[in-house]
């Protein structure tokens, strides 16, 4: 990116950000992928072109419209800027080098004053605690360089108990109004969460916040449980657990935290449950004799159909967004690769003919890529392809990257990574489709199997 | 579920052979599962009940120390070598004289594969110890398979020298062993 005014260098004070951001660059450069990018009018990221600067941005800490919200008020201000900034397509100006300070929602904005510390986006806001418990919060986006607002300016309202999710969707409008893309950030992660040694590693389900907040636990750690999914509502999740001694598909319903196996099917292990798009299929892999194939089932009715029929393992189905095809890995050829067929079943198509092994595909929600597990040459990666298998893109390596999930704007992906050896340890990360920003995600204790949920209403 | 009320009866039968044969295996100190098994963490759920000693021939530590309670596998594989081919005739033959004796064979993968393909490389893997027994003449009702993937490494280290000890499938043996 180019900035869009170089009237004078920004006091970059937050420069442990900003040697990240070198770093990042550097390492871009040197990967190769780095591209120029451009700046259009009015204030605009263009993601796709890809991103070699973050757009600068001031937040002065939200107005609190009375005593009670001053607190609430500095808090959500501190979300918003770790949401934007956290993209790595946003670098926030810290308060130290602002002229101006912003004490009234309703003032006026003084451009020339953001102008001059070069801040291309200003957002404001305010927060008001009322006495029966609930916060209403309002914020607007400037364009700096264009002396105007950009958008609307928008009210939330909810209970204290909100605030962070409120926060998110103050971001959500930033990131949309600048990118023109879909945002991520009122979102959860259903994921496994890890204790213990590596030879007796408890594992339990829990949900978070996309950014590592409001972890609930979902099961107690009694017995494994592996790779949970979203329904496309964000309501319940399917997993996979040991808990009558052999791996069974459950499926949980997140506001009362009860489960049920999903079905008595003969055989002896169910597991890779997903949901379709519509939520009334699950697709999964049953295992009979040695050889796993993939089936799916009706929620309603319970009928259950068989998709493949080969004696390779058949596993790790993934919906295409319209719910008309499913990818899957299979090691058919000898080893594991990508394949795609009708959501029905039927004749298979491949589309992974790299070198090395492919594994859990996963349809982006855009619909336009496939990211998966690439093992080759000893290490791991994360990569995203098209849905046909054509430019194939590493994303990261490590001894051990697997199991990427999409935000659900299709920009970012989620992942775990382990370290190796008897101390080894599962964390989750996410890296941007463009390689761009790869980050730890800020959580406590060791976690695996993430699964992104859509955007909250 | 056929798998869970017979997984049920086996736990209720060794529990019951535990109690009314505390000194059947020795000194009726508690043993979970095999020695490479995942501990009765999983399938089994918890069990209790001696090793015995190895030197006797109906003894649970004779099966597994003796005759070995387990075969390793090559990267990515399922094929039995001729070594476990015959660790695993030596099973067959135990089994055959233990005839109320019922088994989980536990099937593991290494590290080294995704998480899902690794729990049905498992299922692979314990599956050809299940079949390899049955045509050693072992009843297919009294063989059971589960598959635990890299969930349960026996050894964690991030080399070959561990690797090939986690690629393996441990056959657990379950109630009325060494009647």
């Amino acid at each position: 990116m180019t900035p869009r005014r170089d009237t004078m260098n920004p006091t970059l004070a937050k420069g442990k950000a900003m040697t990240f951001i070198r770093t990042l660059c550097v390492s871009l450069a040197f990967a190769g992928i780095a591209a120029p990018m451009v700046a259009a009018e009015p204030l605009r990221i263009v993601i796709d072109e890809g991103m070699i600067e973050p757009l600068p941005f001031a937040a002065p800490s939200f107005v609190a419209e009375n005593p009670g919200a001053a607190e609430v008020a500095a808090a959500m201000t501190e979300v918003i800027v770790a949401d934007l900034a956290g993209t790595g397509l946003f670098r926030e100006i810290p308060s130290s080098a602002f002229i101006s300070q912003v004490t009234s929602f309703d003032a006026p904005v003084s451009y020339a004053d953001w102008k001059a510390i070069n801040a291309q986006a200003l957002v404001t806001g305010a927060v008001a605690a009322t006495s029966d418990g609930r916060i209403n919060v309002k914020f607007r986006l400037y364009d700096v360089f264009s002396d105007a607002p950009l958008g609307d300016g928008l009210q939330f309202g909810g209970g204290q108990g909100d605030w962070r999710r409120i926060a998110h969707k103050v971001a959500d409008q930033i990131y949309a109004r600048i990118t023109g893309e879909s945002a991520y950030f009122d979102s959860r992660v259903v994921y496994v969460s890890e204790s213990g040694p590596k030879d007796q590693r408890l594992k339990r389900l829990a949900i978070m916040d996309y950014d590592g907040a409001n972890v609930q636990y979902l099961t107690d750690s009694s017995t494994i449980v592996l790779a949970p999914r979203f329904s496309p509502a964000g309501d319940r999740v399917l997993y996979t657990s040991f808990e009558t001694g052999f791996p069974r598909i459950k499926l949980m319903d997140i506001a009362t935290v009860s489960s049920r196996a999903l079905a008595e099917l003969s055989g002896n292990m169910t597991f890779a449950p997903r949901f379709s798009p519509d939520g009334g299929t699950v697709v999964f892999s049953l295992e009979q004799g040695g050889n796993t194939d993939l089936y799916s089932m009706q929620l309603s009715s319970g009928q259950v159909s068989q998709l493949t029929n080969a004696p390779s393992i058949e596993t790790a189905p993934s919906f295409s967004p319209d719910g008309s095809q499913i990818v899957f890995e299979s090691d058919r050829s000898g080893n594991q690769q990508l394949y795609v067929m009708s959501a029905g079943g039927g004749e298979p198509t491949r589309i992974s003919f790299g070198e090395g092994r492919y594994g859990t595909p996963v349809w982006s929600p855009r619909g336009d890529l496939v990211a998966f597990t690439k093992q080759h040459a000893g290490r791991f990666h994360i990569g995203v392809m098209r849905t046909d298998g054509s430019e194939e893109r590493l994303l990261t390596a490590s001894f051990l990257d697997e199991g990427p999930t999409w935000a659900p704007n299709g920009r970012v992906i989620m992942f775990t990574r382990e370290t190796s050896g008897a101390g080894g340890a599962a964390q989750l990360y996410s890296v941007d489709i463009s390689g761009r920003n790869l980050r730890k995600v800020p959580m406590e204790g060791a976690a695996s199997d993430p699964a992104w949920s859509p955007l909250l209403p | 579920m056929y798998k869970v009320s017979s997984l049920l009866l086996l736990v209720g039968a060794l529990a019951l052979s535990a109690c009314n044969n505390p000194d059947r295996y020795g000194a009726g100190a508690g043993g979970a599962g095999g020695a490479g098994g995942a501990g009765g963490y999983g399938a089994g759920g918890i069990t209790a009940g001696g090793l015995g000693d190895p030197n006797d021939p109906n003894s649970l530590a004779y099966f597994q120390q003796r005759i070995g309670d387990r075969v390793l596998f090559a990267v990515d594989q399922s094929t039995l070598t001729p070594e476990a081919q015959a660790t695993l005739s030596s099973q067959a033959t135990w089994l055959n004289q233990h005839a109320t004796a019922t088994a989980i064979i536990e099937g593991h993968a290494d590290e080294q594969g995704t998480r899902e393909y690794n729990l049905a490389l498992g299922a692979r893997r314990a599956s050809a110890v299940q079949q390899y027994l049955i045509a050693q003449g072992v009843a297919a009702n009294r063989l059971q398979t589960v598959s635990y993937g890299k969930e349960r490494p026996l050894a964690v280290c991030s080399d070959e020298a561990c690797y090939s000890q986690n690629r393996r499938a441990v056959t657990v043996i379950g109630a009325g062993a060494g009647a």
